[in-house]
Protein backbone atom coordinates (compact mmCIF):
# COMPACT_ATOMS: atom_id res chain seq x y z
CA UNK A 1 0.00 0.00 0.00
CA UNK A 2 1.41 3.45 -0.84
CA UNK A 3 2.13 5.69 2.14
CA UNK A 4 -0.37 8.34 3.22
CA UNK A 5 1.43 11.26 4.81
CA UNK A 6 0.36 13.60 7.58
CA UNK A 7 2.21 16.70 8.75
CA UNK A 8 1.47 17.95 12.27
CA UNK A 9 0.13 21.44 11.57
CA UNK A 10 -0.28 22.80 15.07
CA UNK A 11 2.56 25.29 14.79
CA UNK A 12 5.92 25.65 13.03
CA UNK A 13 7.28 25.18 9.51
CA UNK A 14 4.78 22.48 8.51
CA UNK A 15 4.11 24.15 5.16
CA UNK A 16 7.77 23.54 4.19
CA UNK A 17 7.33 19.79 4.75
CA UNK A 18 4.10 19.85 2.74
CA UNK A 19 5.96 21.56 -0.13
CA UNK A 20 8.82 19.05 0.09
CA UNK A 21 6.49 16.02 -0.11
CA UNK A 22 4.50 17.61 -2.96
CA UNK A 23 7.68 18.19 -4.94
CA UNK A 24 9.32 14.77 -4.41
CA UNK A 25 6.20 12.59 -4.42
CA UNK A 26 3.35 14.50 -6.09
CA UNK A 27 0.90 11.56 -6.04
CA UNK A 28 1.20 10.93 -2.32
CA UNK A 29 -1.93 11.70 -0.32
CA UNK A 30 -1.12 14.43 2.17
CA UNK A 31 -3.02 15.72 5.22
CA UNK A 32 -2.51 18.44 7.81
CA UNK A 33 -2.90 16.94 11.28
CA UNK A 34 -4.29 18.85 14.26
CA UNK A 35 -6.63 16.51 16.11
CA UNK A 36 -6.69 12.74 16.95
CA UNK A 37 -9.36 12.17 14.26
CA UNK A 38 -7.08 13.66 11.59
CA UNK A 39 -4.50 10.98 12.38
CA UNK A 40 -6.72 8.03 11.40
CA UNK A 41 -6.04 8.43 7.69
CA UNK A 42 -2.21 8.47 7.69
CA UNK A 43 0.59 5.87 7.74
CA UNK A 44 3.54 8.29 7.87
CA UNK A 45 3.61 11.32 10.15
CA UNK A 46 6.05 14.25 10.12
CA UNK A 47 6.43 16.48 13.18
CA UNK A 48 8.01 19.71 11.87
CA UNK A 49 10.24 22.37 13.37
CA UNK A 50 8.65 24.88 15.72
CA UNK A 51 8.45 25.51 19.43
CA UNK A 52 8.29 22.27 21.41
CA UNK A 53 6.67 23.81 24.48
CA UNK A 54 3.86 25.29 22.36
CA UNK A 55 3.18 22.20 20.28
CA UNK A 56 3.60 19.83 23.25
CA UNK A 57 1.03 21.78 25.20
CA UNK A 58 -1.54 21.72 22.40
CA UNK A 59 -0.85 18.05 21.53
CA UNK A 60 -1.56 17.19 25.13
CA UNK A 61 -4.61 19.43 25.47
CA UNK A 62 -6.33 18.07 22.35
CA UNK A 63 -5.31 14.42 22.64
CA UNK A 64 -3.13 14.20 19.52
CA UNK A 65 -0.09 13.13 21.54
CA UNK A 66 -1.85 10.12 22.99
CA UNK A 67 -3.20 9.11 19.61
CA UNK A 68 0.31 9.19 18.10
CA UNK A 69 1.73 7.09 20.94
CA UNK A 70 -1.02 4.50 20.49
CA UNK A 71 -0.52 4.22 16.73
CA UNK A 72 3.25 3.79 17.05
CA UNK A 73 2.80 1.13 19.72
CA UNK A 74 0.40 -0.69 17.39
CA UNK A 75 3.15 -0.50 14.76
CA UNK A 76 0.78 1.20 12.32
CA UNK A 77 2.54 4.57 12.08
CA UNK A 78 6.01 5.75 11.06
CA UNK A 79 7.05 9.10 12.54
CA UNK A 80 9.81 11.56 11.63
CA UNK A 81 10.55 14.60 13.78
CA UNK A 82 12.78 17.45 12.62
CA UNK A 83 14.35 19.66 15.30
CA UNK A 84 11.33 20.35 17.54
CA UNK A 85 9.83 17.10 16.26
CA UNK A 86 12.84 15.18 17.56
CA UNK A 87 12.53 16.90 20.96
CA UNK A 88 8.87 15.84 21.18
CA UNK A 89 9.73 12.25 20.21
CA UNK A 90 12.49 11.95 22.84
CA UNK A 91 12.19 9.97 26.03
CA UNK A 92 13.81 12.77 28.01
CA UNK A 93 14.88 16.39 27.65
CA UNK A 94 17.91 17.69 29.59
CA UNK A 95 17.16 20.28 32.27
CA UNK A 96 13.61 20.89 31.18
CA UNK A 97 10.41 19.27 32.28
CA UNK A 98 8.10 19.41 29.27
CA UNK A 99 5.54 17.26 27.50
CA UNK A 100 7.01 14.65 25.16
CA UNK A 101 5.89 11.51 23.38
CA UNK A 102 8.77 9.29 24.57
CA UNK A 103 8.77 7.17 21.40
CA UNK A 104 12.50 7.47 20.69
CA UNK A 105 14.77 6.21 23.47
CA UNK A 106 17.06 9.25 23.49
CA UNK A 107 17.92 12.21 25.70
CA UNK A 108 18.07 15.54 23.88
CA UNK A 109 19.68 18.83 24.78
CA UNK A 110 17.67 21.80 23.52
CA UNK A 111 19.42 24.79 21.90
CA UNK A 112 22.65 22.78 22.14
CA UNK A 113 24.61 25.14 19.89
CA UNK A 114 23.28 28.28 21.62
CA UNK A 115 20.83 31.05 20.70
CA UNK A 116 19.82 32.11 17.18
CA UNK A 117 23.10 33.96 16.49
CA UNK A 118 24.76 30.51 16.67
CA UNK A 119 22.41 28.88 14.13
CA UNK A 120 24.33 27.59 11.10
CA UNK A 121 24.30 25.26 8.12
CA UNK A 122 26.91 22.74 7.05
CA UNK A 123 27.25 19.43 5.25
CA UNK A 124 26.22 16.46 7.36
CA UNK A 125 26.81 12.78 6.59
CA UNK A 126 23.81 10.49 7.01
CA UNK A 127 24.10 6.68 6.99
CA UNK A 128 22.50 5.26 3.88
CA UNK A 129 22.82 8.41 1.73
CA UNK A 130 25.63 8.40 -0.83
CA UNK A 131 26.55 12.05 -0.28
CA UNK A 132 26.09 14.50 2.62
CA UNK A 133 22.93 16.57 3.11
CA UNK A 134 23.09 20.32 3.82
CA UNK A 135 22.12 20.40 7.47
CA UNK A 136 20.32 23.61 8.46
CA UNK A 137 20.59 23.88 12.26
CA UNK A 138 18.31 26.50 13.83
CA UNK A 139 18.51 26.72 17.63
CA UNK A 140 19.05 23.01 17.15
CA UNK A 141 18.99 20.18 19.69
CA UNK A 142 21.46 17.26 19.83
CA UNK A 143 21.14 13.70 21.13
CA UNK A 144 23.27 13.23 24.26
CA UNK A 145 22.24 9.70 25.33
CA UNK A 146 20.50 6.79 23.61
CA UNK A 147 19.24 3.31 24.40
CA UNK A 148 20.27 -0.05 22.89
CA UNK A 149 17.38 -0.09 20.37
CA UNK A 150 18.45 3.22 18.83
CA UNK A 151 20.56 3.39 15.70
CA UNK A 152 22.74 6.48 15.32
CA UNK A 153 22.50 7.66 11.70
CA UNK A 154 24.41 10.91 11.65
CA UNK A 155 26.91 12.97 13.57
CA UNK A 156 28.08 16.53 13.16
CA UNK A 157 31.45 17.37 14.75
CA UNK A 158 31.08 14.31 16.94
CA UNK A 159 27.56 15.24 18.12
CA UNK A 160 24.63 12.95 17.33
CA UNK A 161 22.16 14.75 15.03
CA UNK A 162 20.13 11.85 13.55
CA UNK A 163 18.76 8.73 15.25
CA UNK A 164 16.27 6.00 14.44
CA UNK A 165 14.43 3.38 16.49
CA UNK A 166 12.39 1.08 14.28
CA UNK A 167 9.95 3.38 12.45
CA UNK A 168 10.68 6.47 14.50
CA UNK A 169 13.26 8.91 13.12
CA UNK A 170 14.62 12.12 14.61
CA UNK A 171 16.91 14.73 13.03
CA UNK A 172 18.35 17.90 14.61
CA UNK A 173 18.36 19.74 11.30
CA UNK A 174 15.78 20.81 8.71
CA UNK A 175 15.90 19.07 5.30
CA UNK A 176 12.56 20.76 4.52
CA UNK A 177 14.33 24.13 4.28
CA UNK A 178 16.52 22.90 1.40
CA UNK A 179 15.66 21.61 -2.09
CA UNK A 180 17.21 18.22 -1.29
CA UNK A 181 14.30 15.79 -0.76
CA UNK A 182 16.31 12.58 -0.29
CA UNK A 183 15.45 12.40 3.42
CA UNK A 184 11.74 12.79 2.64
CA UNK A 185 11.83 10.05 0.01
CA UNK A 186 13.73 7.78 2.38
CA UNK A 187 11.18 8.35 5.15
CA UNK A 188 8.32 7.50 2.77
CA UNK A 189 10.02 4.14 2.20
CA UNK A 190 9.78 3.17 5.90
CA UNK A 191 7.61 0.04 6.02
CA UNK A 192 4.48 0.19 8.15
CA UNK A 193 3.51 -3.46 8.67
CA UNK A 194 0.11 -3.04 10.37
CA UNK A 195 -1.33 -0.37 8.09
CA UNK B 1 31.20 17.73 28.15
CA UNK B 2 30.77 21.50 27.89
CA UNK B 3 27.24 22.88 27.94
CA UNK B 4 27.47 24.45 24.48
CA UNK B 5 29.30 23.35 21.36
CA UNK B 6 31.21 25.80 19.18
CA UNK B 7 29.46 25.97 15.80
CA UNK B 8 31.49 26.77 12.69
CA UNK B 9 31.56 30.09 10.84
CA UNK B 10 30.26 32.15 13.72
CA UNK B 11 29.17 35.58 12.63
CA UNK B 12 28.23 34.46 9.15
CA UNK B 13 24.53 33.92 8.59
CA UNK B 14 22.82 32.89 5.44
CA UNK B 15 19.41 34.22 4.51
CA UNK B 16 18.09 30.67 4.99
CA UNK B 17 19.18 30.54 8.64
CA UNK B 18 17.59 33.91 9.39
CA UNK B 19 14.30 33.29 7.59
CA UNK B 20 14.40 29.71 8.95
CA UNK B 21 13.74 30.91 12.49
CA UNK B 22 10.81 33.00 11.23
CA UNK B 23 9.45 29.82 9.57
CA UNK B 24 9.65 28.01 12.94
CA UNK B 25 7.49 30.72 14.54
CA UNK B 26 4.59 30.31 12.09
CA UNK B 27 1.16 29.47 13.39
CA UNK B 28 1.88 30.87 16.83
CA UNK B 29 1.54 33.86 19.13
CA UNK B 30 4.39 36.19 20.11
CA UNK B 31 3.66 38.03 23.34
CA UNK B 32 4.97 41.30 24.79
CA UNK B 33 6.28 40.82 28.35
CA UNK B 34 7.82 43.30 30.77
CA UNK B 35 8.92 41.00 33.63
CA UNK B 36 10.32 37.45 34.02
CA UNK B 37 7.00 36.44 35.67
CA UNK B 38 5.06 37.54 32.61
CA UNK B 39 7.54 35.70 30.38
CA UNK B 40 6.84 32.48 32.30
CA UNK B 41 3.08 32.99 32.02
CA UNK B 42 3.50 33.51 28.26
CA UNK B 43 5.63 30.38 27.82
CA UNK B 44 3.25 28.28 29.94
CA UNK B 45 0.33 29.51 27.84
CA UNK B 46 2.06 28.32 24.66
CA UNK B 47 3.65 31.49 23.23
CA UNK B 48 6.20 30.68 20.48
CA UNK B 49 8.36 33.65 21.49
CA UNK B 50 8.29 36.66 23.79
CA UNK B 51 9.10 40.30 23.09
CA UNK B 52 11.02 41.63 26.10
CA UNK B 53 10.41 45.32 26.73
CA UNK B 54 10.23 47.76 29.63
CA UNK B 55 6.79 49.10 28.81
CA UNK B 56 4.05 47.65 26.63
CA UNK B 57 2.89 49.99 23.84
CA UNK B 58 -0.23 51.05 25.79
CA UNK B 59 2.02 52.43 28.54
CA UNK B 60 4.44 54.03 26.07
CA UNK B 61 1.40 55.81 24.63
CA UNK B 62 0.21 56.92 28.07
CA UNK B 63 3.63 58.05 29.35
CA UNK B 64 4.78 59.93 26.25
CA UNK B 65 8.40 61.09 26.04
CA UNK B 66 11.16 59.27 24.16
CA UNK B 67 10.79 55.48 24.01
CA UNK B 68 14.15 53.67 23.67
CA UNK B 69 15.63 50.17 23.67
CA UNK B 70 15.02 48.38 26.99
CA UNK B 71 17.71 47.94 29.64
CA UNK B 72 19.82 44.92 28.58
CA UNK B 73 19.67 43.72 32.19
CA UNK B 74 15.89 43.18 32.05
CA UNK B 75 16.16 41.49 28.63
CA UNK B 76 18.82 39.13 30.03
CA UNK B 77 16.64 38.36 33.06
CA UNK B 78 13.80 37.37 30.75
CA UNK B 79 16.17 35.31 28.57
CA UNK B 80 17.26 33.41 31.67
CA UNK B 81 13.77 32.18 32.59
CA UNK B 82 12.37 30.93 29.25
CA UNK B 83 13.48 28.42 26.60
CA UNK B 84 11.47 29.95 23.74
CA UNK B 85 13.09 32.65 21.55
CA UNK B 86 13.36 36.13 23.05
CA UNK B 87 12.93 39.22 20.86
CA UNK B 88 13.67 42.83 21.70
CA UNK B 89 13.04 46.19 20.04
CA UNK B 90 15.46 48.81 18.76
CA UNK B 91 14.52 52.24 17.44
CA UNK B 92 14.14 52.68 13.67
CA UNK B 93 17.59 53.37 12.25
CA UNK B 94 19.37 52.96 15.60
CA UNK B 95 22.00 50.42 14.56
CA UNK B 96 23.99 50.88 17.78
CA UNK B 97 21.00 49.69 19.82
CA UNK B 98 20.76 46.77 17.40
CA UNK B 99 24.45 45.98 17.92
CA UNK B 100 23.90 45.91 21.68
CA UNK B 101 20.89 43.60 21.31
CA UNK B 102 22.96 41.31 19.09
CA UNK B 103 25.79 41.32 21.65
CA UNK B 104 23.43 40.01 24.35
CA UNK B 105 22.21 37.40 21.85
CA UNK B 106 18.52 38.11 21.56
CA UNK B 107 17.00 35.74 18.99
CA UNK B 108 15.23 38.39 16.88
CA UNK B 109 15.37 42.20 16.76
CA UNK B 110 12.21 44.20 16.07
CA UNK B 111 13.16 47.51 14.43
CA UNK B 112 9.99 49.06 15.72
CA UNK B 113 7.84 52.11 15.17
CA UNK B 114 6.58 51.64 18.74
CA UNK B 115 9.84 53.24 19.91
CA UNK B 116 10.76 56.81 18.97
CA UNK B 117 12.60 56.73 15.61
CA UNK B 118 16.32 57.55 15.70
CA UNK B 119 16.68 58.22 11.97
CA UNK B 120 14.02 59.77 9.76
CA UNK B 121 15.56 58.60 6.47
CA UNK B 122 17.47 55.36 6.96
CA UNK B 123 16.48 52.09 8.51
CA UNK B 124 19.12 49.73 9.94
CA UNK B 125 21.16 47.85 7.31
CA UNK B 126 20.05 44.45 8.52
CA UNK B 127 22.25 42.40 6.15
CA UNK B 128 25.36 43.10 8.21
CA UNK B 129 23.87 41.54 11.34
CA UNK B 130 24.03 37.91 12.46
CA UNK B 131 20.72 38.16 14.30
CA UNK B 132 17.52 38.26 12.17
CA UNK B 133 15.22 41.31 12.13
CA UNK B 134 11.47 41.81 11.96
CA UNK B 135 10.08 45.13 10.67
CA UNK B 136 6.62 46.65 10.45
CA UNK B 137 4.86 47.54 7.22
CA UNK B 138 1.59 49.14 6.12
CA UNK B 139 1.78 48.23 2.45
CA UNK B 140 3.67 46.07 -0.01
CA UNK B 141 6.26 48.69 -0.93
CA UNK B 142 7.21 49.29 2.70
CA UNK B 143 7.40 45.52 3.31
CA UNK B 144 9.69 44.97 0.30
CA UNK B 145 11.93 47.92 1.16
CA UNK B 146 12.48 46.33 4.57
CA UNK B 147 13.19 42.95 2.94
CA UNK B 148 15.67 44.69 0.66
CA UNK B 149 17.45 46.00 3.76
CA UNK B 150 17.58 42.42 5.09
CA UNK B 151 14.46 41.94 7.25
CA UNK B 152 13.75 38.19 7.75
CA UNK B 153 10.15 38.70 8.85
CA UNK B 154 7.50 41.33 8.18
CA UNK B 155 4.62 42.22 10.45
CA UNK B 156 1.74 44.52 9.69
CA UNK B 157 2.07 47.58 11.90
CA UNK B 158 -1.53 48.03 12.94
CA UNK B 159 -1.72 50.64 15.67
CA UNK B 160 0.13 49.34 18.72
CA UNK B 161 -1.17 49.87 22.22
CA UNK B 162 -4.76 50.60 21.20
CA UNK B 163 -6.49 47.23 21.37
CA UNK B 164 -8.28 48.36 18.20
CA UNK B 165 -7.72 45.91 15.35
CA UNK B 166 -8.88 48.22 12.55
CA UNK B 167 -5.41 49.36 11.43
CA UNK B 168 -3.98 45.82 11.47
CA UNK B 169 -6.86 44.79 9.21
CA UNK B 170 -6.27 47.76 6.90
CA UNK B 171 -2.55 46.96 6.58
CA UNK B 172 -3.02 43.22 6.03
CA UNK B 173 -5.75 43.74 3.43
CA UNK B 174 -3.60 46.33 1.66
CA UNK B 175 -0.54 44.07 1.53
CA UNK B 176 -2.51 41.00 0.42
CA UNK B 177 -4.39 42.84 -2.34
CA UNK B 178 -1.20 44.49 -3.60
CA UNK B 179 0.47 41.06 -3.66
CA UNK B 180 -2.39 39.74 -5.80
CA UNK B 181 -2.11 42.61 -8.25
CA UNK B 182 1.67 42.11 -8.62
CA UNK B 183 1.14 38.38 -9.05
CA UNK B 184 -1.40 38.95 -11.83
CA UNK B 185 0.61 41.60 -13.68
CA UNK B 186 2.36 40.93 -16.99
CA UNK B 187 6.16 40.41 -16.87
CA UNK B 188 6.75 43.67 -18.72
CA UNK B 189 4.72 45.61 -16.13
CA UNK B 190 6.97 44.67 -13.21
CA UNK B 191 9.37 47.57 -13.82
CA UNK B 192 6.71 50.19 -13.38
CA UNK B 193 5.24 48.28 -10.41
CA UNK B 194 8.67 48.44 -8.75
CA UNK B 195 8.61 52.20 -9.35
CA UNK B 196 5.06 52.61 -8.05
CA UNK B 197 5.66 50.57 -4.91
CA UNK B 198 9.13 52.11 -4.45
CA UNK B 199 10.41 48.58 -3.99
CA UNK B 200 13.48 46.69 -5.28
CA UNK B 201 12.78 45.06 -8.67
CA UNK B 202 14.07 41.62 -7.61
CA UNK B 203 11.66 41.64 -4.65
CA UNK B 204 8.76 42.58 -6.95
CA UNK B 205 9.76 39.66 -9.19
CA UNK B 206 9.74 37.26 -6.23
CA UNK B 207 6.23 38.39 -5.28
CA UNK B 208 5.12 38.01 -8.93
CA UNK B 209 6.45 34.44 -9.11
CA UNK B 210 5.37 33.17 -5.66
CA UNK B 211 2.31 35.25 -4.77
CA UNK B 212 3.83 35.76 -1.32
CA UNK B 213 6.20 38.10 0.46
CA UNK B 214 9.82 36.84 0.28
CA UNK B 215 9.69 36.29 4.08
CA UNK B 216 6.98 35.20 6.55
CA UNK B 217 4.17 37.72 7.00
CA UNK B 218 2.97 38.18 10.57
CA UNK B 219 0.45 40.57 12.09
CA UNK B 220 0.65 43.05 14.96
CA UNK B 221 -0.86 46.19 16.39
CA UNK B 222 -4.24 46.10 18.14
CA UNK B 223 -5.00 42.38 18.58
CA UNK B 224 -6.80 41.92 21.91
CA UNK B 225 -9.16 38.91 21.64
CA UNK B 226 -9.17 35.35 20.23
CA UNK B 227 -11.56 36.58 17.54
CA UNK B 228 -9.10 39.35 16.55
CA UNK B 229 -6.34 36.73 16.20
CA UNK B 230 -8.60 34.45 14.14
CA UNK B 231 -9.55 37.41 11.91
CA UNK B 232 -5.92 38.28 11.18
CA UNK B 233 -5.04 34.63 10.48
CA UNK B 234 -7.94 34.31 8.05
CA UNK B 235 -6.84 37.52 6.31
CA UNK B 236 -3.42 35.99 5.65
CA UNK B 237 -1.27 36.47 8.78
CA UNK B 238 1.03 33.54 9.50
CA UNK B 239 1.47 34.34 13.21
CA UNK B 240 0.21 37.12 15.47
CA UNK B 241 1.99 39.43 17.86
CA UNK B 242 -0.06 40.40 20.91
CA UNK B 243 1.36 43.39 22.75
CA UNK B 244 -0.71 45.15 25.34
CA UNK B 245 -3.73 42.89 24.74
CA UNK B 246 -2.72 40.15 27.17
CA UNK B 247 -1.13 41.76 30.19
CA UNK B 248 -3.49 44.75 30.12
CA UNK B 249 -6.50 42.41 30.39
CA UNK B 250 -8.26 41.12 33.50
CA UNK B 251 -6.95 37.54 33.40
CA UNK B 252 -3.69 37.42 31.38
CA UNK B 253 -2.90 33.69 31.77
CA UNK B 254 -6.33 32.68 30.58
CA UNK B 255 -6.46 35.16 27.73
CA UNK B 256 -2.95 34.17 26.61
CA UNK B 257 -3.97 30.50 26.38
CA UNK B 258 -7.16 31.39 24.56
CA UNK B 259 -5.35 33.47 21.93
CA UNK B 260 -2.84 30.63 21.35
CA UNK B 261 -5.72 28.20 20.77
CA UNK B 262 -7.58 30.65 18.55
CA UNK B 263 -4.61 30.78 16.15
CA UNK B 264 -4.58 26.98 15.90
CA UNK B 265 -8.35 26.78 15.31
CA UNK B 266 -8.73 30.08 13.43
CA UNK B 267 -11.00 28.48 10.81
CA UNK B 268 -13.23 26.62 13.29
CA UNK B 269 -15.99 28.95 14.67
CA UNK B 270 -17.40 26.30 17.03
CA UNK B 271 -14.07 25.87 18.77
CA UNK B 272 -13.51 29.65 18.71
CA UNK B 273 -16.83 30.11 20.52
CA UNK B 274 -15.69 27.66 23.19
CA UNK B 275 -12.27 29.33 23.44
CA UNK B 276 -13.76 32.84 23.75
CA UNK B 277 -16.01 32.08 26.74
CA UNK B 278 -15.40 33.62 30.17
CA UNK B 279 -12.07 35.29 29.52
CA UNK B 280 -12.70 38.21 31.85
CA UNK B 281 -12.20 41.85 30.90
CA UNK B 282 -10.28 42.59 27.70
CA UNK B 283 -7.97 45.62 27.65
CA UNK B 284 -10.05 48.78 27.58
CA UNK B 285 -8.44 50.12 24.45
CA UNK B 286 -8.45 53.33 22.47
CA UNK B 287 -10.52 53.86 19.36
CA UNK B 288 -7.99 54.45 16.56
CA UNK B 289 -10.18 57.05 14.87
CA UNK B 290 -9.87 59.23 18.01
CA UNK B 291 -6.05 59.39 17.67
CA UNK B 292 -4.51 62.63 16.39
CA UNK B 293 -2.01 62.18 13.54
CA UNK B 294 0.96 62.74 15.86
CA UNK B 295 -0.37 60.05 18.21
CA UNK B 296 -0.26 57.39 15.51
CA UNK B 297 2.79 55.14 15.57
CA UNK B 298 2.16 53.42 12.22
CA UNK B 299 3.28 56.51 10.29
CA UNK B 300 6.84 56.06 11.58
CA UNK B 301 9.06 54.26 9.06
CA UNK B 302 10.00 55.21 5.52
Amino acid sequence: MPPTVGVVAIQGDFSKHVEAIRSCSPDTKLFEIRTPEDLDQVTHLIIPGGESTTVGLLMQRYGLGEAIIKRVQQRSLAVWGTCMGMILLAKSVENHDQYRLGLLDITVRRNAFGTQVHSFEDETDIDGLDSPVMGVYIRAPIVTEWGPMVKILGKYQGQVVAARQENVLGTSFHPELTDDTRMHLWFLSFPVPES
Amino acid sequence: MSSTIEPPRLGHKTWREKVGLAEMLKGGVIMDVVTPEQARIAEDAGAVAVMALERVPADIRRDGGVARMSDPEMILEIKSVVTIPVMAKCRIGHFAEAQILEAIEVDFIDESEVLTPADEENHVDKHVFTVPFVCGARNLGEALRRCGEGAAMIRTKGEAGTGDVVEAVRHMRTIMSQIRSVQNAREDELYVLAKEHQAPLDMIRTVHETGKLPVPNFSAGGIATPADAALMMQLGAETVFVGSGIFKSGDPARRAKAIVESVLFHKDPKRLAEISRNLGEPMVGINCSSLKPDEQMAGRGW
